[in-house]
């Protein structure tokens, strides 16, 4: 058996605010999860809240007043959410920008999206100031028509948006993004000859926005790509547009959180998914009341099992699997946790494709303290708390607040697991 | 606006293009009008068996000698839809011996190819049958991509001059005392290739003789000339898999019953179905009991089915039809055979044709049928080609295979990008523009979505079915946008969304019958990408900009920390 004080299962957003936020309140962390993140899927951007009963939303702190009470917001409360935003602020440093009110972010659909925090790459596009946009498409990469996006933007926002679509130089059809990134970071002559090729387009814009392939080190890619727009006579800010998977924002952030994590101390434990678990009843009496004692991973073949004094699970929601289904039901596959949904499976989405899902609402219920419910409401087990996607109650896509759910449910519960053991 | 043509034939499934193509051979000047897209109909919506003729071998040896007949012909004229993938028909412990016998004893009378096989020897052709079974029969039963062939029956009578109209629909009937000499058309938006937002505009076409090739509909098209023709429609479900589980067709040898056939069709195999009879063509329950119905009964036959990935689901409708007064009550009873209705002599009612019933794989039998008909009432005395002549697409294969480079595409792109467009590969994939893959789920590049634009406008459900874009296990999540991407900018944006949004809805529809399991979790990825990355599930037409954080001001923004 291996002890740890914490043991916190998942290594996306929520495992890696909760693991972060129990470290520095002094507790053993152990970080196991089964695959890598799935963070490289996501924009890379940090929403907390966008969108309620259908409206934009500005300001996401008023915003979170009004919400049903088993909201997950509601549940944890606002302090949870300012506590998780200052973790990710002191990780990010000025690699990400945002206040108290949403960003309009331009996408590569042409649409805007608030969000709370975004990479300083993406800051120079925020949508709204009035000032004149170049957008770049590659013509080898159908994900993103500058042209069409542009068109859609120039009728949304203030300002002039234009597209140009170009052919990077030296590129296969099917080239990753990461090559892009690549050549944009280590190829002088690839910069300059790309920026010749835009330079003539820009005219009088403002800025100029790629879709985001500035690789690693985006600050570095900005700087050498504006210092050949004003050799070219033509100062601009340059800015990424943020992209769906694979996402290299996605995959900074993961990076950075890895690298903070490792800086913790905490242990990391990766390629190992969870297979059983143990539990007995408490100590304190209460005959319902239960403990996880041991949990089971397995590496490679072998069962390794793991006696943590506390337990996080943030294995995600049905994307990342934290959350599984059949037919006929709906569960949590490693504890399981009650998830509740409709008995009937065709009420568990809705007619149209943006229709109200239930299944976008799918993941267990916690209490404030983050502590698991079972089907009765009550505590599942005294030491599991669970925090990110795997929590349920809202539709956090449609409401543009995952990221910001997954801050504030992780961050309660790695205070909560640390503040436990330090009690113990 | 009032056009004339010799002949106009109403419905833009198989038998539909399939007269319009025969005639136009034939020289008459034929127009054809559709309501929605080509294979709008039952034609669309059927599991893409190329039948050997091995299902009615027993029952309906007509039919099942009519079948062998056409599948030869098909695969002779339209190689680039049809896939010999072989059939099985397998009986089970439970299963009689003595319906087995009377399936071989058919199949030979109806000159079927059929072999018995141990069950050893299935399994080796088809290593994922069931352990129990006790024996198969082999026959060449085939798959054929139903939309692929439709398309290239119209492209064929547009190249003899033939004009194809879809999204056109019959209003009514143009009569003149007894004769129907034509039809009222509105069409969605404008004639021609269709182009969201263009306004809608009704034509008066003035026809000597009209074809009701409507299937499902033909008895609302009955009804507006005054004549009664009782089509009994009658629903089957078919359960899309995300790969295919069996290369062979697997037929269960039993008499009848449902969820009985597993057709690998492309990269899927399709689970088939029921058959009960439905009030309405448009209008019935989808539920999710036959999709559970299909998994469990196939599963006897092909256990991996059960814990199998379904992508999707979709229901048909047959058109079934027999003369009044037959009176079966059982639709698996009613015959799969077609019917010529002459309303002249059935009804008094010159000008009108109307051909009800039949099997996709007798189409090209059915039109020339059809066509003889008519072309005997306009005194024309062509004679049938259609057998022999192959279909655009389909053309010297044999050659062409030899022939044709990779066109720089990864070799697994490229192969499945020659089997889809056949003999029109070099054209559209010998391009100097990048070439980027767009469905990665179908290996689709852009120059054969560009291609298929080009036929479709920006029906992307049109494009969707000759392409096979967003068929895939994702269902469009990663690549409907793309598909409109390449709208832009002979379409403005605003064309572009309203185009990409109806072809997600349409790839919704059938997805929500597979939500669970790897499907389900492919669904909330869909969903994350398209609300939460993108923000296309709100209308924001009027933003408050002020109310928003922004950068460039952050100097006067007070709380907030932006530094740039």
């Amino acid at each position: 058996m291996i002890g740890t004080e914490v043991l916190v299962v998942g290594g996306g957003l929520a495992g890696s605010v909760a693991s972060l936020s129990a470290a520095r309140e002094g507790a053993q962390v152990t970080l196991v999860s089964k695959s890598e993140s799935t963070l490289q899927q996501a924009s890379g951007l940090v929403d907390v809240l966008g969108r309620v009963d259908g409206d934009l939303v500005a300001d996401p702190f008023a915003a979170i007043e009004n919400l049903a009470d088993d909201h997950p917001y509601s549940v944890v409360g606002t302090d949870a959410l300012r506590g998780g935003l200052a973790l990710l602020d002191d990780v990010a440093g000025d690699r990400y920008r945002g206040g108290d009110r949403n960003a309009l972010v331009p996408t590569t659909q042409g649409t805007v999206k608030p969000t709370l925090r975004y990479p300083a790459s993406v800051a120079p596009g925020v949508a709204g100031d009035g000032r004149e946009t170049l957008l770049v498409g590659i013509s080898t990469d159908p994900d993103f028509d500058a042209k069409r996006a542009a068109e859609s933007l120039d009728g949304t926002v203030p300002g002039d948006v234009r597209g140009v679509t170009v052919r990077f130089p030296r590129l296969r059809d099917d080239a990753k993004r990461t090559r892009y990134a690549k050549l944009l970071t280590e190829d002088d002559e690839f910069r300059d000859a790309l920026v010749e090729k835009i330079a003539p387009k820009v005219d009088g814009a403002d800025r100029v926005g790629f879709p985001a392939v500035f690789g690693e080190d985006p600050a570095f890619v900005r700087a050498e790509l504006e210092e050949r727009f004003d050799a070219a006579g033509e100062p601009v800010s340059v800015f990424e547009v943020p992209t769906g998977p694979p996402s290299i924002p996605g995959t900074r952030l993961r990076d950075l959180l890895r690298h903070e994590l490792e800086a913790a101390g905490v242990e990391l434990v990766t390629g190992v998914p969870v297979v059983d678990f143990e539990a007995e009843p408490a100590a304190d009496g209460n005959d319902a009341s239960e403990l996880v004692t041991k949990v089971v991973v397995d590496r490679n073949g072998a069962r390794v099992p793991y006696a943590p004094e506390q337990v996080v699970l943030a294995t995600g929601g049905l994307v990342g699997e934290g959350i599984d289904s059949e037919r006929d039901r709906v569960y949590e596959p490693i504890f399981d946790l009650h998830v509740p949904h409709p008995e009937d499976r065709y009420d568990w989405s809705a007619e149209g494709a943006f229709g109200d899902h239930a299944f976008a609402r799918f993941g267990v219920r916690i209490d404030t303290d983050g502590r698991a419910l079972d089907a009765g409401g009550a505590v599942a087990f005294e030491n599991l708390r669970a925090a990110g996607a795997v929590v349920g109650g809202a539709d956090t896509a449609a409401q543009k607040a995952a990221s910001g759910v997954s801050l504030a449910t992780g961050w309660r519960a790695g205070t909560r697991a640390a503040t436990a053991v330090n009690q113990s | 606006m009032a056009t004339t043509t010799e002949v106009l034939v109403i419905g833009g499934g198989s038998t539909g293009t399939g007269i319009a193509r025969d005639l136009a051979m034939r020289g008459v000047d034929v127009t054809l009008v559709e309501q929605g897209n080509l294979t709008h109909g039952t034609t669309g919506r059927m599991h893409g068996l190329l039948h050997s003729g091995g299902r009615y071998a027993v029952a309906d040896q007509a039919s099942a000698t009519e079948c062998i007949e056409e599948n030869r012909v098909l695969r002779d004229i339209a190689g680039h839809c049809v896939e010999m993938t072989g059939g099985l028909f397998v009986k089970r412990p439970e299963d009689t011996d003595e319906y087995f016998e009377e399936k071989l004893e058919g199949c030979r009378e109806c000159g079927i190819p059929a072999e018995v096989l141990s069950a050893e020897e299935a399994r080796e052709v088809e290593p994922y049958l069931a352990k129990d079974i006790d024996k198969a029969i082999e026959v060449p039963d085939g798959a054929v991509d139903p939309f692929r062939l439709v398309v290239a029956n119209a492209v064929s009578a547009e190249e003899h001059g033939a004009r194809i109209e879809t999204h056109a629909e019959v209003v009514d009937l143009l009569t003149d005392g007894d004769e129907v000499t034509g039809a009222r058309v509105e069409h969605d938006s404008g004639p021609g290739k269709r182009e969201h937002g263009l306004p809608g505009e009704t034509e008066d076409i003035h026809a000597e003789h009209v074809v009701n090739a409507a299937g499902a509909w033909s008895g609302q098209l009955g009804e507006m000339a005054g004549v009664d023709i009782e089509v009994r429609p009658s629903k089957g479900v078919m359960v899309v898999m995300n790969v295919r589980q069996v290369d062979t067709v697997v037929n269960r040898c039993k008499p009848k019953g449902d969820a009985d056939i597993v057709v690998p069709h492309e990269t899927t195999a399709i689970l088939g179905t029921t058959d009960e009879e439905v009030e309405d063509p448009e209008d019935y329950p989808e539920e999710g009991w036959e999709v559970d119905h299909m998994i469990d009964e196939l599963s006897e036959l092909v256990p991996i089915l059960s814990d199998a990935r379904t992508i999707r689901s979709f229901w048909g409708v047959r058109p079934l039809y027999e003369p009044p007064d037959t009176g079966t009550t059982d639709p698996t009873d009613i015959t799969r055979d077609f019917f010529l209705l002459d309303h002249a002599d059935r009804d008094g009612i010159e000008g009108l044709t109307t051909v009800v019933g039949g099997k996709f794989t007798t189409y090209r039998m059915m039109a020339e049928d059809v066509t003889d008909h008519v072309c005997d009432l306009l005194d024309v005395r062509a004679s049938c080609t259609t057998a022999d002549e192959p279909l655009p697409g389909s053309e010297d294969l044999d050659r062409l295979e030899s022939a044709m480079d990779d066109y720089g595409l990864r070799s697994p792109v490229a192969r499945r990008s020659k089997e889809r467009l056949g003999s029109y590969a070099p054209d559209v994939l010998g391009t100097d523009e990048p070439n980027p893959v767009l469905c990665q789920c179908e290996a689709v590049t852009r120059a054969e979505v560009q291609h298929a634009i080009g036929q479709a406008g920006t029906d992307l459900n049109a494009v969707r079915l000759r392409t096979r874009a967003s068929m895939g296990n994702c269902q469009g999540g990663f690549c409907c946008h793309r598909v409109a991407n390449e709208l832009h900018p002979e379409y403005d944006a605003e064309t572009a969304d309203a185009s990409f949004d109806e072809l997600w809805q349409e790839r919704w529809k059938g997805h929500r019958h597979a939500l669970w399991g790897e499907q389900l979790s492919q669904a909330m990825l869909n969903h994350t990408l398209h609300a939460t990355t993108w923000n296309r599930d709100g209308d924001d037409a009027y933003i408050d900009w002020d109310a928003f954080a922004s950068p460039a001001r952050a100097a006067t923004d007070g709380g907030s920390h932006d530094r740039d």
